[in-house]
């Protein structure tokens, strides 16, 4: 029985580790389209691999991938992704403005073909959904932390993703850009995307999230309906199991 | 000036210089924005067991460099992409294993003498021969046709390599593509500047050149400017004043930087001042519990317990 539409994410059983120490021990995840799921957990808990799993960075050493139904070595339908990494900064050793970063989205469109104008006019739409259009031409070293981290959602969003995968994307970001953040995200999923989220904590995009899976020591604990302040559920110490899990059966490896 | 013009190595040498000057950032640009600005020097060092082997098989030092920094270009790559974290111990032994490597050749070799490496090793306007000329010419188009046509995808792989993935570009084959590059610049400029001096070639023209720049696009066309004017003038003065030719276009490169850092700073102000309106530029919040205009130095000790700066708490209070 295979649904009419694939998830848009599908790890199943995943096993990785990082420097020789296992990171993942066999996480499932599963993102349907139209979906907004929140991953949480303690840090080291797995959040950021499974990401980095799911996006392909991080090898699986066991376990399976899929994307939009298609197995992960065979997918190419790689606009369909747009991806926010974990921000330390959006410079790098040379200079470079924000049009000039945010153009990179764009590049599974028109890959080896010149930039065109549709290119371009992709581009001015996405800063202006995060309201930086009026700083295009200025260097991305020059922004604050918040204004960073708005320029790598719009390039993230440059290509209209069918699934948007953000590794915490609210951290170190001051209130005016997490208003524009939550907008954004807001508006994307009314577009109909699918988001993969990685939290700290639910916060301010609680009212948004369809379900939350709760990492700790990379499996799942937790994969069901938010629970407000599941973050700090997901801390070290607090290691129950919450009552409502029955409704989708969690995965309890531990 | 015309007598100059009139020898046919002085020809040659401008020739190789203009070649140089352009190649050398337009690759160096990709080292400098990945943060790895010191790998073209690792290369320069590989470059000599090449020469080395040159000299030993009497076959031409310029190819047999090629050969020798593209693999040693390659197993560089491998080590960085592996994130291994005694990556840096192997890329050490590669660099001494070939500098020693190639003195110990070329010493070996029939045509040892105390003017042969030295040449490689400093550049010299006087060596560039007809056949070197070709292979600096093919060779230097590649690397340009690459490294300006491939400018947005190698930007992307250089900016954020894990994004680059998600876009779906051949990461692992652009990286290598990108080393191979810089590989066969080091072997390129190595005639000019030689093979000690070859990284400062592509790192200085765009470190001068990012002072007083802010996008990618204009340091790549600032830099390449930058590299075939201090090129062509230190290949002059090096013919002028009888020095080697690759200090005298490096120390010129250095002294572009040092003018251009001053300029730098008047000009950032002003581009400050033109974008938005930063705020005041002291704090002008005033504290609930104290007097205004107490000095924050003198702030009781019991007044607060953490670290937190005299602006912050006043950002706190409001």
């Amino acid at each position: 029985m295979t649904p009419p539409t694939p998830p848009a994410v599908r790890l199943r059983d995943a096993v990785a580790s990082r420097g020789g120490r296992p990171v993942l021990r066999g996480v499932d995840l599963t993102v349907q389209p139209g979906e907004v799921v929140a991953l949480l957990g303690a840090n080291g808990s797995g959040k950021s691999t499974t990401v980095k799993a799911v996006i392909g960075s991080v090898p699986l050493e066991q376990g399976s991938l899929e994307l939009f139904g298609v197995p992960y070595a065979g997918f190419r339908a790689w606009h369909r992704i747009g991806y926010v990494p974990q921000r330390t900064t959006a410079a790098s050793g040379v200079p470079a403005t924000v049009r000039e970063v945010v153009s990179t989205g764009r590049l599974p469109q028109h890959r080896l073909l010149p930039f065109r104008r549709r290119d371009r006019a992709a581009v001015d739409r996405a800063l202006h959904a995060v309201g930086m259009l009026e700083r295009a031409g200025d260097g991305v070293a020059d922004l604050s932390g918040g204004q960073q981290q708005r320029v790598l959602i719009a390039r993230a969003l440059v290509g209209t993703p069918d699934l948007l995968i953000m590794d915490e994307p609210m951290a170190g970001v001051d209130a005016a850009s997490q208003q524009v953040l939550a907008d954004t995200l807001r508006a994307e999923v009314a577009r109909g995307a699918a988001v993969l989220l990685v939290l700290h904590e639910l916060g301010p995009l609680e009212p948004l999230i369809d379900r939350a899976v709760v990492l700790r020591d990379g499996c799942v604990a937790h994969d069901g309906p938010p629970v407000p302040n599941t973050g700090l559920h997901a801390l070290p110490g607090h290691d129950h199991v919450h009552p409502h899990a029955d409704h989708t059966p969690p995965r309890l490896l531990a | 000036m015309t007598e100059m013009l009139s020898y046919e190595f002085m020809q040659r040498a401008l020739l190789a210089a203009v070649l140089v000057g352009i190649t050398a950032p337009a690759v160096g640009i990709y080292l400098v924005q990945r943060r790895q600005a010191l790998m073209g020097d690792g290369m320069g060092h590989v470059a000599m067991t090449g020469v080395g082997l040159g000299f030993i098989f009497q076959t031409s030092p310029v190819w047999m460099a090629v050969l020798v920094c593209v693999l040693g270009a390659v197993t560089m790559e491998l080590v960085r992409s592996r994130g291994n974290q005694r990556g840096d111990i192997a890329l050490a032994m590669l660099f001494y294993g070939g500098m020693a490597c190639g003195k110990l050749l070329v010493s070996l070799s029939a045509q040892a003498g105390a003017g042969s490496l030295e040449s490689y090793l400093w550049g010299s306007i006087l060596t560039v021969a007809p056949a070197d000329l070709t292979a600096i010419a093919v060779l230097g188009a590649v690397v340009v046709a690459v490294t300006v046509g491939l400018r947005r995808q190698l930007f992307a792989i250089c900016q954020d390599e894990d994004f680059a993935r998600v876009t779906g570009l051949p990461v692992r084959t652009l990286n290598l593509l990108l080393a191979v590059m810089a590989a066969v610049t080091v072997t390129v400029a190595m005639r000019v500047v030689g093979l000690l001096l070859v990284s400062a070639l592509m790192v200085v023209p765009v470190v001068a050149a990012q002072q007083l720049t802010r996008s990618f696009a204009a340091t790549q066309a600032a830099s390449i400017a930058l590299g075939v004017v201090v090129s062509l003038a230190g290949v002059t003065g090096s013919y002028q004043l009888d020095v080697p030719s690759g200090p005298a276009i490096v120390l010129l490169a250095i002294a572009v930087f040092a003018v251009f850092s001053v300029l730098a700073a008047p000009l950032a102000r002003r581009r400050h001042r033109a974008s938005a309106d930063p705020g005041p530029k002291v704090c002008d919040v005033e504290l609930p519990d104290r007097p205004a205009g107490s000095h924050p130095g003198q702030l009781p000790e019991q007044s607060s317990s953490d670290t937190t700066t005299p602006g912050r708490r006043a950002g706190l209070a409001q």
